[in-house]
């Protein structure tokens, strides 16, 4: 089955797109490397190959998930479906 | 897959391995450049190393200034070594270093004589010693005559995905081999350094990464102004869809597999506590990260990569590999093992580190790779504060 997402791990809220781009309301294939499990989602954004894709609403203040560790926070609301990127989440580091 | 137990490599006096059998022209400082590329302009196969430091260095900076010099001429990939500087002093202090490991290297300094006479002088024994190296045959070597280093660059999210992760899973497969390893890159870590730290083999491995870590990242924030966002993730990295310098670091992270570290090295310092992954304290910059590496004595050297680094090392041959099916698509000339297969889920995790063992083998028995057949030859020294 083609996959159009990559998640990392089963506690991650964003996924990786994997293929060229997603275009608007697509209908996602997303697989869960950690323990090998599927799901879907639909897009709100076009996302290109590689930027991410919230999978569920997040609001400011709430931290990014990857790789099950946390790699920043949300600056701007973001609805499950649209393009987690530097527009929305920014480092807790630097 | 069976892995092969040895590889066809330069056996060299002090017992180590090369892939590679350079005479390289070695210059101590950056006036020493002109006549160094003089010599190997004249001697054919042999190869100048220029660089833009070597004066009026001191304390730390000059020790590693010394160090990667001296490095870079004791890497086994080296056959001989002609080392050209203005002074005869340090100079000689170079010559003595490399000859402890019972390679042929000879001085030359250029005060007293100039250039066009140096020039003379160091190329008759250049042709002598290239001559000589001519001769030298591959000849099998057990794999643990292999020692690694990666790091990652121009990285995307496909880095994190797919090409990092190979690059643990052939050292998974590789370190119980015999193999020695090395990732560096303290800044890259950040976000990830308290995951990282858990990864030491020692408690002692463990500190010393973590007082080498936070050291790297008090000195980038005493430094940096407003444009370190701009650097740590680079451009590339964002419009590769890396957000956040923790982001980058956990991807980064995957390179090493499931291994533990036995050893923080200084930059450049040549690890000594025998087989297995050691960390290096080094900057995240490609070609300052791969210089070091090498002079630490590290023979090939893995490059994930994911819009499309092209970086190469005069010395350590640099074999790239990415996940992302337009930079194979649209760089394919720098890429020597395309997993890209992964991401379309034709090639598991597994497949992937396979087929690198595979092309990295093929490198150490003398395939060139994209970047020695393009001619990048990158030798940055990394300089730690301003010459007296």
């Amino acid at each position: 089955m083609a996959t159009d997402i990559i998640i990392h791990d089963k506690k991650d809220n964003v996924g990786v797109v994997v293929i060229e781009k997603i275009t608007p309301k697509q209908d996602c294939a997303c697989w869960i490397m950690e323990d090998d499990s599927s799901t879907n989602i639909q897009s709100v954004d076009e996302i290109p190959l590689g930027h991410k894709i919230a999978m569920v609403d997040l609001k400011e203040g709430d931290t990014i998930l990857k790789y099950g560790h946390d790699i920043g926070k949300v600056v701007k609301s973001i609805k499950k479906g649209e393009h987690v990127h530097v527009h929305n989440v920014k480092t807790k580091k630097w | 897959m069976e892995i092969p137990k040895s590889f066809l490599g330069y056996k060299r006096e002090n017992g180590r391995a090369g892939t590679r059998n350079h005479v390289i022209i070695l210059p101590v400082d950056d006036i020493s450049n002109a006549c160094a590329e003089a010599v190997a302009n004249n001697i054919k196969g042999t190869i100048a190393l220029p660089h833009s430091y070597g004066r009026l260095q001191f304390g730390a900076d000059l020790e590693l200034h010394f160090r990667t010099m001296i490095g870079t001429g004791c890497n086994p990939n080296v056959a001989a070594v002609i080392v050209i500087g203005i002074e005869p002093k340090w100079t000689k202090k170079i010559v003595d270093g490399i000859a402890k490991t019972g390679k042929p290297v000879e001085g030359f300094h250029i005060e007293r004589t100039g250039d066009i006479g140096t020039t003379m002088k160091a190329s008759k024994k250049a042709q002598e010693f290239v001559m000589w190296a001519s001769e030298k045959q591959r000849e099998e070597c057990p794999l643990s005559d292999l020692w690694i280093s990666v790091k990652c660059g121009e990285s995307d999210t496909t880095s994190g995905l797919a090409a990092n992760p190979t690059v643990g899973n052939l050292m998974d497969k590789l370190e119980p081999l015999g193999v020695h390893l090395c990732f560096g890159e303290t800044s890259e870590l950040t976000g990830a350094e308290q995951v990282c730290a858990t990864r030491g083999a020692t408690k002692e491995a463990s500190d010393k990464f973590m007082k080498t870590w936070s050291s790297y990242n008090d000195f980038i924030l005493k430094e940096a102004t407003d444009d370190l966002s701009e650097s740590q993730p680079t451009a590339g990295n964002i419009a590769g869809g890396l957000t956040t310098i923790e982001e980058k670091a956990f991807g980064n992270f995957q390179k090493i597999g499931n291994c533990k570290f036995i050893d923080v090295l200084e930059p450049a310092e040549e690890p000594t506590k025998g087989k297995g992954l050691y960390f290096m304290d080094t900057s995240s910059a490609a070609a300052e990260c791969v210089t070091l590496q090498a002079a630490a004595g590290f023979n090939i050297h893995l490059f994930p990569t994911g819009q499309g680094n092209i970086v190469g090392n005069p010395i350590e041959p640099v074999v790239k590999l990415t996940a992302n099916p337009l930079t194979v698509k649209g760089m394919g000339e720098h890429i020597d093992c395309d997993v890209s297969k992964i991401l379309s889920r034709e090639m598991n995790l597994s497949e992937a580190g396979d087929e690198l063992i595979k092309t990295t083998l093929r490198v150490a028995n003398g395939r060139l790779t994209c970047a020695e057949a393009l001619g990048h030859k990158e030798f940055v020294m990394t300089k730690l504060y301003r010459s007296a």
